[in-house]
Formats: C-alpha cells, sequence, structure tokens
C-alpha cells in the first residue's frame, strides 16, 4: 500500500523491539468480542491511483461545471476568476501540510499570512480588527449574534428580511441550545429593502440586529439609518457580507457605523466547491477585542528582537479556558485565508475597485438584456452583481428546463423559502467577470422560449 | 538502536563553529534562511497582479448613494513579487511534506497527491450549491458514497455530514441529543465531560446551554466509571467520552459507560479526533456511541493547511438518526440519490430535523479528498492504518520510556499516541525545554502540557506514515534532547537557536495586542 511506509520486516523488527508477539497485543485494552477478526465488512478492498482516479473522474463527469454553460448563479456562493497562482502557492507543502501554528519558532510563514489577513479583512470591512477566519458567512454570522449577546448581556437578535435563509437557519438552530430570541421574517419583492419596519422592531431587550449588504435580494440597505437606531437603545449592528467583492465599491460596512462585520469570503480565491469549504470572516471594534472568537494573530518580537508573529489572547479560547471560552471553534479556514488573501494581494484595493465596477456593469448588462424578455421583470432599483428577477411562471420549473438545456440560469428563490407562494416566480440572477455577452445572449434566447 | 538508515549513512554537523553567531549580512537573510517583509510593506497602489479591463459602463445611478469614498486601502502586488512573497513566507513553515509532524491528538499523517487532484476536477470544485439536483448527480453519489464508508467504518446507523470541524460536529451532536430529549419532553441540562478531554468538549457543551460537570481519572489515565455512575441522573443529557482517550489510552469500560448512561436515558457522545487508533480494527457503534464526530483531517488525511478546514461528519445512532440536521443525501430505490433539504425533508419522513448547522451542505472539497483516501486504502489498507499508527506509537514510548517518564507505560501499550511527562526532568527543566530543543534538532515537537491530566504532558503521535528510518531519527533526537534536560545543560533553555525564529515574546503580544498592520508606527 502506497501511503504505508512500514515493511513487513520492519512490523516484525518492532514488535520484537518492544515485546509484543502480534501486533493484535497492542489492541489488548479493547474488550472480547470487539475487536474485528478481519476487514470491516461491506467495503472493497485498497485499489491502485489508476483505479480511484477513474472512479472519482466519472463521479465528477456526471456534474455540470459552471465553467461548462452559461453560469448566473449566486445567493451566498460566487464564481469569479481564480489568478493560477493562487492554487500554485496554496499548494507549497509548507502551507498545505502545516498544522496550527502552536510552535511559532517553525511557522511564521502561517502566522504573518495570518496578521496581513486579518489586516486585509479589516480594511475591507472597515473595522478596527479582524480574527483569523471561521468556517464560513453562516457561522460567523451565528459567532456574532452570540459575541453581541454577550457584550449586551441581552437574549434577543432581530434579523432582517434580507438575512440569507440558511444563515437565519443556522442561528435558529443555534438558538435551541441557548436560549436567544431570533426575530425574523421573509422578504417582500421591494425595490429597496424597508428600513423603517425593521428599526420599528428593535426594542431594550434587542442584542444586534443583523442585516446582509446587499441583501439576498441583491438590494442595498441604508445602514447608516440602522445602525443609528440599533445603537440609540444599546444594541450592536452586525452587517453580513456575502458577496466581498462588493466592498471593491460600495462602502464598507465598518464605515457606516456597524459593530461588527462578518462574511463569507469564498469569493476571493476560494470558489465554489459544491458549497465548501469556504471562509468565515469576521471583524469588529477594538473595544470587544476580548469577546471575539475564534484565533487571533499577533505581532511580537522574539529572544533576540526579531519582529515575529503569535496567536494570542489565547485566554479567550476552548483549549485555555475549556467551558468559559468565548467559542467551542478549533479548526478554522486557515487554508482559504490564505487564498484569500494572496488573491487580495493580487488585485490590491485598486484591483479589487476595478474588478467590482466590471461586476457591477456585466450585471447591468445581464440584466438589460433580460428585461427584454417578455414577462421578466427586475425588482432592484440598486443592486451590485446580483438581482432579483420575477418571472411569469414558477423559477424552479423554469430553472430546471433551462439547466436541460445547459443554461445554469440562477437561483429560485422557492428553493430557498419553501412554500411562500409570493416568492415562487421569483429567481436571483448574478453576473461576474466571467459572464461573458455570449453567454447573456444564450440565457436570454433560452428564457424566452422556455416562457414562451 | 539501529542505523539511521540501511546503508549507515548520517548526515553531521560537520565543521559546526562554521554557523558564526556574529556573522551579519545587508540583508538580514543567511543563505537560503530568508526573511520577507509584509506585503503592506513592498505592495503599492498602482500594482496589480490580475489585469483587467476597463469596465464598459459607469455605474447606474440608483448605486450612487452607496458608493465607497476611496478604494480599500490594500497595496497590490505583481504576480512574480506575490509568487515570491508567499513562497518566501512558506520556507518559514514546518510541515509534513518536510518531516514528523507528532502532534498528538492531530494525527499529522501524509496528505496523499491524488486527494488534490481529484479535488480539483472541474465536477466538484467548479460546481455551485444550489445548482438543479439534476445537474450534480455526481457530487450527491459521492457524499452517499462517503456517508456509506463512514456508517460501515463506525457500525452507526446514520450520518450527518454537514458539519465543518470536529468542534462544530460537536455541536451537531449535541443537538442532536437535545432535540431527542426536547421531543421525549425532557428537560436535561447537564454534561458529563472527564478531565481529560480535548477543550473543544467543555466549550461545545457550555456554548450549547449545557452545565459542564467533570469526571475524574483513574490512577490508570482512563474515566473513572463509580465516579461517573455517581454523577448520572435525570438531568444529565449524556457524556462526552474520547475513546481512545486523550492520554492514548483506550477506554476498556466503553460499553459499560454506554449501558449505565443509557439506563438513565442519557446518550454518549464520543469525540472521534482519535480515531485514527481503531480504524476498521473497532466499530464505536458496537461501544454503544449515539454520536461521534470524523474529522476527516485527521484519520482520512485531508490537508490541515496550517489550520484548517476541517470537516466533522457526525456519525450518529438509531436512536438519534431522526433529529439530524438538514440537508443531507439519500438513494431511493430506483438508484438516483437525492439532496433532503427544507422543502422535500417530510416528503423523505425526515419531519424532527433541527434545521441547518451551515449555510450550504458541508466541506464538499474535504469529501471528495476523504473517498479518494478511502477508496486508496479499501477496507484492508484501513485496518492496516490503524495497526502501523499504534505499532508506531508504542515504539517510540518503548525506545524513550528509559529517558522520559511514561506515566501510563508500566501498565500495557498505548494506542497511537505515547504519552510522557517531565516529572523525571531535573528541577529548571520541563516539557517546553524538550520541545524547543526538537526545533533546532529539525523535527515539529509533539503536543505540549495537554492532556491537563499530567503534569508536563508531551503526547507524541508518529502516525502510520512514519517510516521506520524517520521514526529512528525522531527517536535518536528526543533521546538527544531529553539527555541534555537531564544532564542540565542549561544552553537548552535558549533553544531554539537554529529556527527562523527564537522563542517569541508572547506576553507582550498579548498586553499590547497589534493585531493589523497599522504602518510604520506600528512598530
Amino acid at each position: 500500500m502506497r501511503y504505508l511506509p512500514l515493511t513487513q520486516a520492519d512490523r516484525t523488527d518492532m514488535l520484537a523491539a518492544i515485546g509484543a508477539g502480534s501486533v493484535d497485543d497492542l489492541f489488548c485494552d479493547v474488550p472480547d468480542g470487539l475487536l474485528l477478526d478481519g476487514p470491516v465488512q461491506g467495503l472493497p478492498a485498497h485499489a491502485s491511483e489508476i483505479t480511484v482516479e477513474r472512479h472519482m473522474r466519472r463521479l465528477a463527469g456526471k456534474n455540470l461545471a459552471a465553467s461548462d454553460a452559461p453560469f448566473f448563479l449566486g445567493a451566498g456562493a460566487y464564481r469569479h476568476h481564480i489568478p493560477a497562482s493562487v492554487d500554485h502557492l496554496i499548494q507549497r507543502g509548507e502551507f498545505l501540510t502545516a498544522y496550527t501554528p502552536y510552535q511559532p519558532e517553525i511557522a511564521q510563514g502561517t502566522l504573518q499570512v495570518l496578521f496581513e489577513f486579518q489586516t486585509q479583512v479589516a480594511r475591507l470591512f472597515g473595522t478596527d480588527i479582524a480574527n483569523a477566519s471561521m468556517y464560513d458567512g453562516s457561522t460567523a454570522c451565528w459567532e456574532a449574534i452570540a459575541m453581541a449577546t454577550r457584550i449586551t448581556r441581552r437574549g434577543r437578535a432581530l434579523l432582517s428580511c434580507g438575512l440569507h435563509p440558511h444563515y437565519v437557519s443556522v442561528a435558529k438552530s443555534m438558538a435551541r441550545f441557548t436560549g436567544d430570541t431570533i426575530a425574523s421574517g421573509t422578504p417582500d419583492l421591494s425595490p429597496q429593502p424597508g428600513e423603517n419596519e425593521l428599526i420599528a422592531q428593535i426594542d431594550d431587550q434587542t442584542a444586534c440586529v443583523v442585516i446582509q449588504y446587499p441583501d439576498i435580494l441583491g438590494r442595498i440597505p441604508d445602514l447608516t439609518a440602522i445602525a443609528e437606531a440599533a445603537q440609540a437603545t444599546g444594541a450592536l449592528l452586525i452587517a453580513v457580507v456575502t458577496e466581498p467583492v462588493a466592498l471593491g465599491m460600495i462602502e464598507a460596512p465598518g464605515n457606516l457605523g456597524a459593530d461588527i462585520v462578518v462574511g463569507e469570503g469564498q469569493s476571493l480565491g476560494v470558489g465554489l466547491q459544491f458549497g465548501g469549504p469556504y471562509l468565515g470572516l469576521f471583524g469588529c471594534r477594538e473595544k470587544f477585542v476580548r469577546q471575539m472568537p475564534g484565533r487571533l494573530c499577533g505581532q511580537t518580537v522574539d529572544a533576540a528582537g526579531k519582529r515575529g508573529f503569535v496567536l494570542t489572547l489565547s485566554t479567550r479560547e476552548q483549549h485555555i479556558r475549556r467551558e468559559k471560552a468565548t467559542s467551542n471553534i478549533c479548526t478554522n479556514s486557515g487554508l482559504c485565508a490564505l487564498a484569500f488573501s494572496i488573491h487580495m494581494t493580487l488585485l490590491g484595493g485598486e484591483g479589487l475597485a476595478r474588478l467590482a465596477r466590471i461586476n457591477h456593469a456585466r450585471a447591468q448588462a445581464t440584466v438589460k438584456r433580460l428585461s427584454q424578455v417578455p414577462g421578466v421583470e427586475c425588482v432592484n432599483s440598486a443592486y451590485f452583481n446580483e438581482v432579483t428577477l420575477t418571472l411569469p411562471k414558477p423559477g424552479r420549473e423554469v430553472l430546471a428546463k433551462l439547466a436541460e438545456r445547459g443554461v445554469l440560469g440562477g437561483v429560485a428563490l422557492e428553493r430557498l423559502y419553501p412554500g411562500v407562494d409570493e416568492l415562487r416566480n421569483g429567481i436571483l440572477v448574478t453576473a461576474s467577470e466571467l459572464t461573458e455577452d455570449e453567454d447573456i445572449e444564450t440565457f436570454a434566447t433560452e428564457l424566452a422560449e422556455v416562457l414562451s | 538502536m539501529s542505523a539511521p538508515n540501511p546503508s549507515g549513512w548520517q548526515p553531521t554537523m560537520g565543521d559546526a563553529d562554521y554557523a558564526d553567531e556574529g556573522f551579519v549580512t545587508a540583508s538580514g537573510d543567511r543563505g537560503l534562511l530568508l526573511e520577507e517583509a509584509l506585503s503592506f510593506e513592498i505592495g503599492s497602489a498602482e500594482k496589480c497582479g490580475v489585469d483587467l479591463i476597463e469596465p464598459e459602463h459607469e455605474p447606474a445611478d440608483a448605486l450612487a448613494p452607496f458608493l465607497r469614498k476611496h478604494a480599500p486601502d490594500l497595496p497590490g502586488l505583481t504576480e512574480p513579487e506575490a509568487v515570491r512573497h508567499y513562497s518566501r513566507l512558506s520556507r518559514l513553515n514546518y510541515g509534513i511534506d518536510l518531516g514528523p509532524f507528532p502532534l498528538g491528538s492531530c494525527t499529522m499523517k501524509h496528505n496523499p497527491r491524488l486527494n488534490e487532484k481529484v479535488a480539483r476536477l472541474p465536477g466538484f470544485a467548479d460546481v455551485h450549491p444550489l445548482q438543479p439536483t439534476a445537474t450534480v448527480r455526481g457530487a450527491l453519489e459521492a457524499m452517499q458514497e462517503l456517508a456509506h464508508w463512514l456508517i460501515e467504518l463506525t457500525g452507526m446507523a446514520g450520518v450527518a455530514l454537514s458539519p465543518k470541524a470536529g468542534a462544530h460536529g460537536e455541536l451537531c451532536g449535541l443537538l442532536c441529543i437535545k432535540a431527542a430529549h426536547d421531543d421525549a419532553g425532557e428537560m436535561r441540562d447537564v454534561i458529563l465531560v472527564p478531565e481529560s478531554a480535548h477543550g473543544t468538549n467543555p466549550a461545545t457543551a457550555a456554548f450549547a446551554g449545557y452545565k459542564v460537570e467533570s469526571i475524574p481519572a483513574t490512577a490508570d489515565g482512563r474515566v473513572d466509571l463509580a465516579a461517573l455512575k455517581e454523577k448520572l441522573g435525570p438531568h444529565v443529557a449524556g457524556v462526552m467520552i474520547t475513546n481512545p482517550n486523550t492520554c492514548g489510552l483506550f477506554e476498556r469500560d466503553m460499553k459499560a459507560i454506554s449501558d449505565a448512561v443509557h439506563a438513565v436515558g442519557g446518550y454518549v457522545y464520543c469525540d472521534g479526533a482519535n480515531f485514527n487508533a481503531i480504524v476498521g480494527k473497532v466499530r464505536p457503534g458496537d461501544l454503544g456511541v449515539d454520536a461521534m464526530h470524523i474529522n476527516l483531517h485527521k484519520t482520512f488525511s485531508t490537508p490541515h493547511g496550517g489550520g484548517g478546514p476541517g470537516s466533522g461528519p457526525v456519525v450518529l445512532s438509531e436512536a438519534l438518526c431522526p433529529y439530524g440536521p438538514l440537508p443531507f443525501t439519500e438513494r431511493t430505490d430506483d438508484g438516483l440519490v437525492h439532496l433532503v433539504e427544507e422543502d422535500n425533508a417530510d416528503e423523505f419522513g425526515h419531519t424532527k430535523a433541527f434545521g441547518r448547522m451551515t449555510a450550504f451542505h458541508g466541506q464538499m472539497g474535504m469529501f471528495t479528498r476523504a473517498l479518494t483516501y478511502m477508496l486508496s486504502h479499501g477496507a484492508d489498507g484501513l485496518k492496516q492504518v490503524a495497526e502501523d499508527a499504534v505499532l508506531n506509537a508504542n515504539y517510540v514510548l518503548r525506545q524513550c520510556e528509559d529517558l522520559l517518564e511514561a506515566p501510563f507505560g508500566k501498565a500495557g501499550p498505548c494506542m497511537h499516541e505515547a504519552l510522557f511527562s517531565d516529572t523525571n526532568l531535573p528541577e529548571g527543566y520541563s516539557t517546553l525545554d524538550i520541545a524547543k530543543g526538537l526545533i533546532d534538532e529539525g523535527f515539529h515537537p509533539m503536543t505540549v502540557y495537554f492532556p491537563l491530566v499530567v503534569k508536563g504532558a508531551m503526547l507524541v503521535e508518529p502516525t502510520e506514515t512514519e517510516s521506520r528510518i524517520g521514526l529512528d531519527r525522531f527517536i535518536a533526537s528526543l533521546r538527544h534532547v531529553a539527555t541534555r534536560a537531564l544532564n542540565g545543560d542549561e544552553s537548552l533553555h535558549a533553544a531554539p537557536v537554529l529556527a527562523p525564529r527564537r522563542r517569541l515574546d508572547e506576553t507582550l503580544a498579548a498586553r499590547k495586542p497589534v493585531l493589523v498592520w497599522k504602518g510604520e508606527d506600528s512598530g
């Protein structure tokens, strides 16, 4: 077996060296009858690299890859061009096969990357500080809510109707444990999210208001108004960014008054990967640092006075504080943070701004052409690269038919909000720098045929 | 001890004085020992490593009120500069590709490159989680196949694939337990956790709203069954047990523990971090376990990547299966694999799910890697994995126990990790010195000061992917460093002196946290 370096002779010698008669003597603490007498039944035996690769290729071949179709999906996972050097660099063994940097003297590569990553995220979000990553946007969102309840000592989280329904579901799952109250709702198809309705629901028990920016329908809420209203009652504003490329163009939530900004970093460097692994981004005001979840990398010096980096403020964390920790998170998304950071470094702030403008322009072109299809209307007044369209027929059926024609035309609102009649005919459509005129034309033509 | 390799050749220090401490270079680099500035110190706003076209038109007027006043203040690098920056940084890291990484409980084994290749096939890597199901049948089949392997290897009834890492899997397991008790109308608020548990166990239980009560260990490093039984009652929701435990020992009483917990209506959560020791040899389902997370990034070789991503599927017993989270896959009689989500959960009879743990379907990129690894090893190979992992650990234990105190060494063999303590080192010498001395030897240290139940713990997990030659080299170095400590070699307190950095000032880092770069004035 190609991954096992011990030879039969090694095994015999080593057993003799430790005074064991057989390898099963080493399993003597396993009670009688529980040690299996052969390989687990019902599973195949070992296979060569050729055989395994063939099998996995066959499975991969049954999927329609985004690159093989006109592609317009978003809703929390976005397809962008990833420069070739990103994937090359993250596969360097010193990054790929390292552990969490618990021994900083021989992990300065990972640690310096995390310090750069934290700085990039903080500057992108407009927050004072950021952590070294969470699992993904949805879990980062819950962690932010949990942090807000610790800071305010209040137990009610008010989620805006525009928050991704999967993020809402995660928060509700977790609130079952903690007893916190989650207030949430279903969005309506108005051109702009209504801030007043949300503001009216803020009360003196509200720990935080959670608002997605741009929201699930691609609309852009007025964060400033909500931040003021929330903070006037002692609540925190948590902004959730599922498409960080948008922040190349629209104002950073931290600059608009958000106390905590979390997000999904998958757009930069990570790729679609059928939903994971992704990258949770987490930034906040500096005064909240000791309530933050997750790892933090900090600058220091070594015994010879050289600048270096270490994991710090670990007294918040589970391996030190155990049941008093701010979170149970241990492993995070280190390698995805590296990919994000490399992609961000290749772009730079100006590059990100231009990439964002290209995304917006491609979305404008997409909306313009699709709006010419009879019965198709765009809901949004303002949008970045994602919009909600209404169709004269149920969105899910239409998208299934488009998929049969080789077009991946968007995400049906029915999939995100099953059973909500008012949203059945809605679809989310996203464009990016990878969207070509030909893709838009094919989408429009096929959509017109499916709808006719 | 045998020669370090069959030919007898071994590296030497040569003329040690040659590496003159006082030698100063203008660059700060020393030959291939390279220093690297921060990207912010070498980049600039004008530089970009991506060629981007000029956008075809101006932003829509409706967007005007929302526009940023300034682009994010982040300098860019061109591609050659970026490749060099990250390549140079990588050289400051130790990885499993360079040598043993014997972190106990972390299972740093070789990461096969076929796994990387497969995960990058466009049919897996470039697929959106919300594509119509008909366009992702192969991805769903891969998930179903992985689920099958996990269920068969553990002897459990089902598996929730979506948890993102081990600690997230622990939450998932406790949520299932909570949901089961809620469903039965029972209010239970205590989770029992052994003293020797990973920090994530009590943290998870507390994060999940339970009170944590600690169970003491016996003198032979195992859960005290009598003490556990005394704590059981109608208020106990369950126990969280690690097996093999964090002392590297198999919990002999596991079945009796499960029976006792079940007798009072509680559930048994098993932390599967140490599954590598028993994969293919023992099925947790046979031990009475109700829920167990499996770290795909440990036992099934997906890379740790400097701290993640992980992947923590949770296998569930018959009793807990109805409560597993959405989404999951299920195969119908016609052979098709379906994705069960909110809109079709009822159709599949899954009416008690508590919702989602995460936005999408879990760590697909890790699923494909882990499945590739399982198919490569097969059932026979995985059994050999556990046997070789346990053999390698016992070999380290027996080759070093004359120099380093092995608290449970006399009692019998260990499982996949060898545990030492610093109790026999002279005054002023500790585990930290051994760890830092190993760095100068060119090895990553073992896990230190964990488990907490052993003073100055050193937990060595070589894994099955170390060769005999590699083990002998590591053992020789560990013995050398231990001997330095035993002989009172004070120079050991300065270690490491040969690594990219000397000991770092962690107190300074925590007292005046500098978490982001603030320009020249950030020091």
